[in-house]
């Protein structure tokens, strides 16, 4: 369940036009006109990306009857920061344990030996 | 030249890539060899915690490679198998399926580049092409099921509040 819905908001991102519409949106509520007005696209197709925005819950829409005016929901946005930066602190977790093996490496090489591994089970080959 | 002390990542936008890049202190051939020394290999690649055990590891253009990582002896039932293809193995660069086991219809492209930055220090990009955003999203949520997080404490309570 969780899966889908959080799918939902990288495809939503996916898309350029969709990025941009949520760029200008950082800075301000927008109607749809208003966030129409730079593209060559009509209204609809401004409508359709709204929807998909909508739909992964990044943006949400006013009750104000004419204006229904655009809302960014930034936390949504800062959530998939949190993803991609813990991704990225296992890959440097990850690249620390491969320092201290360059390290080791680069001891027994000065003192051409063969690197030292410890005990690890398996049939490599 | 900056120096990449600490993995920076991108998530493309516009392909289901991620790209990682780091620097090392270390020669490009003793970086190579880090990634294509079965013994050397297991003592870094992790995860934290896990144990990897290589079940087969023939690093050669052409070749393939299987291992399994587990907390401790295994006893817990954590254990996760992952196997690959070596397509293309040379001193610069490194080409590889990579794929879970647990999930094998998803089948990612890693392209590992060594950069020499001279001085002995190495720069390593690395580009995993998975084959779709949802695979690719899945890999960067992964992060959230290994330990605890505010991340994960922030979905819930945003899950909870039915704005995902």
């Amino acid at each position: 369940m969780m899966t889908d819905q959080l799918s939902k908001v990288f495809a939503a991102i996916a898309d350029p036009t969709r990025r941009d519409m949520l760029a200008r949106l950082a800075v301000g509520d927008a109607t749809v006109g208003e966030l129409a007005a730079p593209y060559d696209v009509s209204l609809q197709a401004v409508s359709k990306h709204l929807k998909v925005l909508e739909q992964a819950g990044l943006v949400t829409r006013g009750r104000q009857a004419q204006r229904r005016p655009v809302h960014l929901e930034a936390e949504v946005f800062d959530l998939m920061t949190k993803w991609i930066e813990r991704y990225r602190r296992q890959a440097e977790e990850r690249y620390r344990r491969l320092d201290a093996v360059l390290a080791a490496m680069h001891q027994s090489d000065t003192t051409s030996e063969k690197p030292q591994s410890t005990a690890q089970e398996g049939t490599a080959s | 030249m900056t120096t990449i002390t600490e993995a920076a990542i991108e998530a493309d936008p516009i392909v289901p890539i991620i790209r990682i890049t780091r620097d090392f202190a270390a020669t490009p051939e003793q970086v190579f060899r880090a990634h294509t020394d079965p013994a050397l290999f297991t003592q870094w690649v992790g995860p934290n915690g896990m144990v990897t055990t290589i079940d087969h590891w023939d690093a050669r253009s052409g070749g393939s490679w299987r291992y399994t990582a587990q907390h401790g002896d295994g006893s817990d039932g954590m254990q996760f198998a992952f196997r690959g293809c070596f397509h293309e193995v040379r001193t610069d660069r490194i080409v590889q399926t990579f794929t879970w086991e647990g999930q094998p219809d998803r089948v990612a492209l890693e392209t590992l580049s060594l950069e020499d930055l001279g001085d002995g220090r190495t720069r390593l990009h690395v580009q995993s092409l998975c084959d779709s955003f949802e695979d690719r999203d899945a890999w960067l949520r992964s992060g959230m099921e290994v330990g605890v997080n505010d991340g994960y404490a922030k979905l819930d309570e945003l899950l909870a509040r039915g704005r995902i």
